[in-house]
């Protein structure tokens, strides 16, 4: 009969942010476990709260199948005597094995006769699998930090306090550390019992249930979702999908009850956004918005328990909310007492790196380096202005009390404040868009002026931190350039902006040296920064889903313009669809693999023979057309054409010896492959294409 | 309840659950942590079970008395257990009980946190202890005190007693705390704040501060050589008041920010081990073996 096991591991409040990656952890190292044991089970399934993880495995097989085991014993000849009885090396045998002599038979073994013995190994029992393993997946539960508690020789997030293990009704022994193990887990800290006996791994969400613990996670999010939006619909209102604060706050109560207090009406004048960051940030509360999405006097808090005493606690969370409101008014109050214009002096007492300067120093390299991608565009007079202006005033907010306070709000209280300040639309817009893409999947700039400024800002980290030798290395990335540098790809593409990747990184590296006088090997951190670049893009583009080695290819050619890359890439990948085509890629191996040895790509054309000649002819015929498409980015039209020459190559390498002794004779032949090399690489190096 | 009733009824509930109750340490410091109390007596094999009041100040934290809820010195209970037991969440929140606040009436929530004092090479993991959103303890697990590992994980509770006065009074503004029948906080702290708040922002001397804070440092690798653990400490503790009174007096650029902190963070590292090695020549004194 099959099976139920459940483990609870009770812990001390974890920290949200750990909950559902250690679960996951935890039922993975289950799954391998029972496989490499050649368990069978139905159903996986797991439960977390701040205080515990849980998991349950339904289905479960009793036993291991047994195995049949054929096991090699003395030679015949000393394992009976000459009566034939069995000797003692033979009794022996037996004993050691456990198997009688009906179990005994005779094979031929490299020409001499051995007793073998036929047995069947009892497959272990669940039991016996499960009490020596959990404890190692348990230990296995790897956290961002973890701690060392009562001496036991173990790690964990927060201490592991009780362990209920259970196999259907039966407690199942494992040993952790001497940390208590039972059928007993506690309920709620104040509504529950502390004392709870589970008879049955079935009953366990139930008896939770009765004691204030909603086990299932999806269903205490689905209560949080339901009723803070019934709440605010009851006042008029809506909640923001949030799925981060709601994930959190999911993570840090086991019973749910979502409660809605009052905004004092005084803070509402306040921009949104400095009342809503420490709502979020620091209390966890849910903001009530209206149908035009202007911010209602309401919030929508989660309590742990039930609504007993409710008015209590929605008082008491009114009154932190007030003082938070009254610490970030008198911020911003004191903020706008100034323009925003005359903070950016006071940028010169914060370091932005210590050997890269202050932060003023950061915004004059970021101006001027806008000011040239500004140029390079040619985005005309005024955005020109704009940039330039957005410059000179991106880093001014970072020194007022509120983003002092809440780092997360920079550039949103600088486009705040440059409102105030009477700049124009464009340019407060602007200080807020160079921080665009703040993570993975965020919006991008939507002005010509906030994706120069953020291109500027991020390339000026970049080349910055590369010449002093800050460069992200493995999991070590403290300034997130890898992010920074995706932000400045995606915004190119995004914008297709021809703009050259490598004059950017030259242009921002020369930048240090006239505003910072700073000295570094100005060639290796230029070719570090590109080749940081290519990885990138590299990366990128396979999760686009285009072929590693397409990728390869188009990075092997050129890495300057970043939007006709990918446009290469594109096509070079659909171009590759057609049939045939491994023939010619052969071809263009070879040639890439010689062209590498040529000195010079200059030929003349007579010392060519009539074999040579005919390619030589070839390329002259599609060279004009060739290049015409390149400069019109029709890559596939160029790649069609490349290929004309497939024949004519197989034709050289079959009549043409190409690494002769005659030295002028040889470097002519290699300058014609070089010719044809040179020109494929515009498109792509297509000897790195894997032939299929 | 008073404020004074606040701290006695700490100061018993933890007498009875076997701390030691002591006196506030008498030299300038910005946390309870600080004490040779906590610090030292986290370090090392011996048990430990203490409570303490210790007021803390933090001149950066100075409003002139302006502000209802920040301040130049406010006091924290300190309460150190170690090795912690078991149940030392349970024995917590019994506390709050015995100073009125009952959890079954509120929201108490444990929220990660993870505490860190650069200064002295110390960090752990706990929580901020919510009521009903608001902080009134910290909660650390230590892991490190002195840049060294500790050979057995002190729990710290750090509880607010201001904040935690407010609420129970349903205050707004610090100063409006009743200390007793007689007296507010205010009647005692208000020209206080304002004094500090001046000399911190204005009147200190930079040059002055800095040359202590040289001095300082000094005597500590001075007294160290010469085997002498608490009052080499002491200087430590000086040296790090020093340090916050330049940092508010904002005398202190981020990079020599960075440097002055190293520089506390080394002195409490040698002062630390130094701890150590006349705890082991000693064998170990609170360490309660059979027989004794």
């Amino acid at each position: 009969m099959s099976k139920k096991y459940l483990l609870e591991i009770g812990v001390e409040e974890l920290p949200a942010r750990f909950i559902g990656d250690a679960l996951n952890q935890l039922k993975e190292s289950t799954i391998s476990i029972l496989e490499d044991e050649r368990i069978k089970y139905e159903n996986i399934k797991t439960f977390s709260t701040p205080r515990r993880l849980t998991i349950i495995i339904e289905g479960l097989d009793e036993k291991q199948e047994d195995t049949e085991l054929e096991l090699k014993g003395p030679a015949k000849k000393i394992a009976f005597d000459e009566d034939e009885n069995p000797t003692k090396a033979l009794l022996g045998f037996m004993k050691g094995q456990g198997v009688d002599i009906s179990s005994i038979y005779i094979e031929e073994h490299n020409g001499v006769d051995y007793v073998f013995a036929r047995t069947t190994k009892k497959g272990k029992t669940i039991e016996e699998i499960l009490s020596l393993n959990m404890p190692k997946a348990i230990r296995s539960i790897n956290f961002p930090k973890s701690m060392k508690w009562g001496g036991k020789n173990l790690r964990f997030a927060r201490p592991i306090r009780w362990i209920v293990s259970l196999l259907d009704d039966q407690v199942l022994d494992i040993d952790l550390e001497g940390i208590q193990v039972s059928n007993i887990t506690k309920g709620h800290r104040f509504l529950g019992s502390s004392n709870i006996i589970i008879e049955n791994v079935d009953n366990y969400a139930d008896i939770l249930r009765e004691n204030f613990v909603i086990v299932d996670q999806e269903e205490r999010k689905e209560i949080i979702k339901y009723g803070s939006e019934r709440l605010a619909k009851e006042r008029g209102g809506n909640i923001q999908k949030d799925e981060k604060l709601l994930d959190e706050v999911t993570n840090i109560v086991e019973y749910p009850t979502p409660i809605i207090g009052r905004i004092k009406e005084e803070y509402l004048s306040l921009p949104p956004d400095v009342i809503i960051t420490p709502m979020k940030e620091h209390l966890r509360f849910f903001p009530v918005f209206d149908d035009k999405n202007r911010l209602l006097p309401y919030f929508i808090t989660v309590r742990n328990g039930n609504k007993d005493f409710i008015e209590t606690v929605i008082k008491g969370n009114e009154k932190v909310l007030g003082a938070r409101l009254e610490d970030a008014k008198f911020f911003y109050m004191e903020d706008i007492e100034r323009p925003l214009e005359s903070y950016v002096e006071d940028l010169q007492k914060i370091t932005f790196q210590e050997k890269l300067g202050t932060l003023y120093d950061k915004t004059n390299r970021v101006q001027k380096l806008a000011k040239k991608i500004g140029e390079y565009l040619e985005v005309g007079e005024e955005t020109g202005k704009n940039i330039e202006r957005a410059g000179y005033l991106s880093k001014a907010d970072l020194i007022t009390k509120m983003v002092t306070e809440f780092t997360e709000l920079q550039g949103k209280m600088g486009m705040e404040y440059a409102r105030n300040s009477g700049e124009n639309e464009i340019v407060s817009l602007a200080i807020f868009e160079q921080y665009l893409p703040r993570f993975s999947g965020d919006d991008l700039p939507t002005t010509t002026a906030g994706s120069v400024l953020s291109i500027a800002d991020k390339m000026d980290s970049i080349a910055g931190l590369f010449a002093i030798g800050i460069h992200p290395t493995g999991s070590q990335d403290p300034f997130g350039l890898r992010r920074q540098a995706l932000g400045v790809i995606n915004i190119i593409i995004d914008k297709k902006l021809n703009i050259s990747i490598k004059e950017l990184i030259e242009t921002a590296l020369y930048i240090y040296v006239e505003v910072n006088g700073l000295a570094f090997d100005y060639d290796i951190v230029k070719g570090e920064i590109q080749e940081f670049f290519k990885g990138r893009i590299r990366n990128m583009f396979i999760d686009m889903d285009i072929r590693y080695d397409i990728v390869d290819a188009v990075l092997a050619a050129d890495i300057d313009d970043i939007y006709d890359m990918k446009i290469r890439a594109n096509k070079l990948n659909e171009w590759l669809k057609k049939e045939g085509l491994s023939e010619i890629l052969t071809a263009f191996n070879r040639v890439a693999n010689l062209a590498e040895k040529a000195v010079s790509d200059e030929v003349q054309r007579d010392l060519l023979n009539e074999d040579e000649l005919e390619l030589y002819e070839s390329f002259y015929s599609i060279e004009e057309r060739v290049e015409g498409f390149i400069s019109k980015k029709e890559y596939d039209k160029a790649l069609d054409n490349l290929v004309i020459l497939k024949d004519p190559i197989d034709n050289f390498f079959e009549k043409v010896m190409v690494m002769v002794e005659d030295e002028r004779i040889r470097n002519n032949r290699l300058g014609l492959l070089r010719k044809i090399y040179n020109m494929m690489i515009k498109i792509c190096d297509l000897s790195k294409i894997v032939n299929k | 309840m008073y404020f004074q009733d606040l701290m006695l009824k700490l100061l018993e509930y933890w007498g009875n659950k076997g701390c030691t109750i002591l006196e506030p340490y008498d030299t300038e410091k910005g946390a309870g942590t600080m004490s040779p109390y906590t610090f030292l007596k986290a370090l090392g094999p011996e048990p430990w079970k203490v409570v303490y009041v210790e007021p803390s100040r933090r001149p950066a934290d100075a409003r002139y008395g302006e502000n209802p809820h920040r301040v130049y010195q406010h006091h924290q209970l300190q309460v150190i257990l170690k090795p912690s037991p078991d149940d030392i969440q349970d024995l917590y929140l019994d506390s709050l009980k015995a100073i009125g606040i009952d959890p079954s009436k509120h929201d108490i929530r444990f929220v990660e946190d993870n505490w860190e004092a650069p200064t002295l090479g110390a960090w752990g993991l706990g929580w901020e202890v919510w009521l009903d959103g608001m902080e009134i303890t910290q909660f650390t697990y230590f892991q490190q005190v002195g840049s060294i590992n500790c050979d057995i994980e002190s729990a710290e509770l750090t509880y607010g007693l201001e904040r935690i006065a407010m609420y129970l009074q349903d205050v707004d503004n610090i100063f409006d705390i009743k200390w007793n029948k007689d007296i507010t906080y205010g009647d005692i702290f208000k020209k206080a704040e304002y004094e500090h708040s001046v000399y911190s922002f204005e009147n200190a001397d930079v040059d002055t501060l800095k040359g202590l804070f040289n001095t300082y440092e000094e005597e500590v690798k001075k007294i160290l050589d010469t085997g002498l653990v608490l009052p080499s400490y002491d200087y430590v503790l000086k040296c790090s008041h020093t340090f916050n009174l330049l940092d508010a007096r904002g005398a202190v650029s981020v990079s020599e920010r960075t440097n002055y902190i190293g520089r506390v963070r080394n002195l409490a590292r040698l002062v630390a081990a130094k701890y150590l090695e006349q705890r082991k020549e000693m064998d170990y004194p609170l360490i309660k073996r059979e027989g004794q």
